[in-house]
């Protein structure tokens, strides 16, 4: 079986329709939505929608703190994303409203544990930017997988003989073995908004049969993103992020 | 979790359906057994199971490495390594079924040694083919000794055991048992013993070693048991070969310190350009190393040592670097000396080189084999024939101003110029053929008009095809 893992879409439908498409001719049985489906980007209701039905099909789907704004003002989102979450707001339907609000914090899936950003304490939406952050999270997770997003930038963080985690930096497209017996944090990148400088979406696709990871970088229409971005009138500075992928 | 495979399998036992045969080998590590494959799961060759020993006693770097196998093997393809077919669960029953390769142990060719320099280049040139096909996949394999190499019935090398290799594509499970992560001690190059376990020049380090010892029955740095004794060869210059047997050709010892250099930089860049210089012997530039009969004075070598403490070079990963110092042939018609094409092959050739730090340059002549042309008639010698397209590859190469040691000639007679160049390409793992277009203008050169689509539909590398401008009818 394998498991298209989705992670900080933030409403970037062109992008999160580029990945799909990759990952099912690639065999992808299954589809992980890692939290962020809105926030900065343009298109938050087709995001929802589309996610939404997928769940319906049996996709996993977990909250992240963008999805948990929609309902809940917070002060720590600077002015351009309380911007898009303003207009998240008016742009989701009821029941794509509703659908986020009922999204889990966590989902546990025999050997996987699914969340948006450290399993220690999800609500607190602490950035696993460290081998000793990445061991606390799989400490709580206490699963062999543990795929999250909420950091853009793709790692694979891998148990050691002494318990402690390990930094991998995955090149795209190496199938990378991992076998069940370790301990495996992957942070799948960001779909909708890539932060090192390459405007290519991120995901991965986990083959739970042969006990691979591959990560993917994916070429989509960034510029159709950013024309949309400011075709709604949203802060410029979120419009050329898509585009330059800062 | 207990293993299922505790020690020793008997015969007739039945492990995941692969039913056990002989056991051909027990050592400290683990156990090989002949073993069957499935009914309907037999891959067409004969199998052997490779099980660790796990237990009390055994380091738990053991299993660390044998779980590395268990990753790199079966990503590698080709001739140089046993395929893998099927690897179990490194919990419950650790093993790795792969092809039983029947061929002579270079352990017991190293009993042999010393042995002459032109099998020294031979199972060198192989052993060196063997790195360059793993390096282009991405795999350094930082455990190269003679307990680690069979040798074919046709000649060639087969890599074995990949529990302290590394693919740059995966994560590096023995990133933090750097202690215990260096190999073994009579090869392992100095920068492992600082913990690099990424760069494709450690195993040309390694393959010095061996050349070494294949050449003059000894080991340059000895065997030390400690990691301060193997500290030594940071520093410290082997007694050079024709020191230690005073036949030993120059061009052989230049190889062999070559490979042996102890800063990576200073090293030959790719294993390929250990292979070419090691098939073409008599082309080999010779520098101060090839004459060196002793060590050099103290000072010089506490120079190095002090050198060495100041600075770390960075290692040189694999694939896109292993070819860094590019193999580049050119295919020069030496039948036609006057033809306007000329210039402009020697100009893109010069260009091409030009962007090129270090390089080989194979300069190859497909000469007619037999009066296949119109109206040719041989009144020449082979021999004699054969010099001067030789000479007439000196003259086309000469204006480049290449260094004589970078450049090889071959005036080779074939009656398929395209076949002979592709395997010229194949056997010295060239990266870029240079070569003139067909030019239609000219219906003499019907024999070599073809030769340039011939090539590039098929080459195994990139083909820089060179055309004169066409000149327009006014």
């Amino acid at each position: 079986m394998r498991i298209a893992l989705f992670a900080d879409i933030h409403a970037n439908i062109h992008a999160l329709d580029a990945c799909m498409r990759h990952a099912r001719e690639r065999g992808a049985t299954r589809l992980a939505f890692l939290g962020d489906l809105v926030g900065y980007g343009a298109d938050a209701q087709p995001v929802v929608a589309t996610i939404a039905a997928e769940v319906a099909q049996g996709a996993v789907a977990v909250k992240g703190n963008h999805d948990e704004a929609v309902d809940e003002s917070r002060s720590y989102f600077n002015e351009a994303a309380q911007a898009a979450l303003a207009w998240a707001r008016t742009s989701l339907a009821p029941e794509a409203a509703r659908f986020l609000r009922e999204l889990p914090l966590v989902v546990h899936d025999g050997p996987i544990c699914f969340v948006h950003a450290s399993a220690a304490a999800p609500e607190r939406w602490d950035y696993i930017d460290s081998p000793a952050a990445a061991l606390q999270c799989v400490d709580a997770a206490g699963a062999s997988y543990t795929f999250c997003g909420h950091v853009h930038d793709q790692v694979l963080y891998f148990g050691g003989a002494t318990g402690r985690m390990n930094a991998f930096q995955p090149k795209p497209g190496t199938a990378i073995p991992v076998r069940s017996h370790r301990r495996w944090l992957a942070i799948v990148g960001s779909v909708g908004q890539p932060r090192d400088r390459n405007p290519a979406a991120a995901y991965a696709l986990f083959d739970a049969t042969r006990e691979e990871i591959t990560f993917f970088r994916v070429t989509y229409d960034a510029q159709a993103a950013a024309a949309r971005i400011r075709a709604c009138g949203l802060p410029e500075s979120l419009a050329y992020r898509v585009e330059l992928g800062i | 979790m207990d293993s299922l495979l505790p020690g020793r399998l008997v015969a007739g036992a039945d492990v995941d359906g692969f039913r056990i045969g002989e056991c051909i080998h027990a050592g400290g590590n683990g156990y090989l057994y002949r073993v069957s494959a499935p009914a309907g799961r037999d891959p067409g060759f004969p199998l052997v199971m490779k099980v660790p020993a796990i237990g009390r006693g055994q380091p738990s770097i053991a299993i660390v490495g044998f779980e590395i196998e268990q990753m790199i093997l079966p990503a590698l393809t080709g001739p140089y390594v046993p395929r893998a077919v099927a690897t179990g669960d490194v919990v419950r029953v650790p093993y790795i079924v792969m092809e039983w390769i029947d061929g002579e142990g270079l352990a017991e060719i190293v009993k042999r040694a010393p042995l002459d320099a032109a099998e020294v280049a031979r199972i060198g040139a192989t052993l060196a083919d063997a790195l360059h096909d793993i390096h282009t996949q991405d795999v350094v394999h930082l455990d190269l000794k003679p307990e680690n190499v069979l040798l074919r019935p046709d000649g060639r090398a087969v890599l074995l055991d990949f529990g302290f290799s590394r693919h740059a594509g995966y994560p590096d499970l023995l990133a933090e048992e750097q202690r215990f992560a260096a190999g073994s001690s009579a090869y392992v190059s100095p920068e492992q013993l600082h913990g690099v376990r990424s760069d494709v020049r450690s195993d040309i380090f390694a393959l010095g070693v061996l050349l070494y010892e294949l050449a003059t029955g000894e080991l340059p740095f000895g065997e030390p048991s400690t990691i301060a004794g193997m500290r030594d060869r940071v520093w410290r210059e082997p007694v050079p070969p024709r020191g230690v047997k005073s036949d030993i050709p120059p061009w052989l010892q230049e190889v062999i310190l070559h490979c042996l250099e102890p800063e990576a930089t200073r090293r030959y860049q790719s294993a390929a350009l250990v292979a070419f210089d090691l098939r073409h012997a008599d082309e080999i530039g010779l520098s101060d190393r090839a004459q060196r009969t002793a060590t050099a004075g103290f000072v010089r070598q506490v120079g190095r040592w002090w050198r060495h403490a100041r600075e770390r070079t960075a290692p040189l990963a694999t694939r896109a670097d292993a070819r860094t110092a590019p193999v580049i042939m050119v295919a020069v018609d030496t039948e036609n000396p006057d033809d306007e094409r000329h210039p402009a092959l020697q100009q893109a050739t010069r260009k091409l080189i030009s962007l090129e730090p270090d390089f080989r340059l194979l300069c190859v002549s497909a000469i007619r084999a037999a009066p296949l042309g119109e109206g040719d008639t041989l009144d020449e010698t082979a021999s004699g024939k054969h010099l001067e397209h030789i000479a007439r590859l000196r003259q086309w190469v000469t204006p480049l101003g290449v260094a004589a040691a970078r450049t090889s000639l071959h005036a080779v007679e074939s009656a398929n110029a395209v076949d002979t160049l592709l395997e010229l390409a194949r056997a010295n793992h060239v990266d870029l053929i240079i070569l003139g277009a067909p030019d239609p203008a000219q219906a003499r050169f019907a024999w070599w008009r073809s030769v340039a689509s011939g090539v590039t539909a098929n080459a195994p590398c990139s083909v820089h095809v060179v055309r004169v401008p066409e000149r327009r009818p006014e």
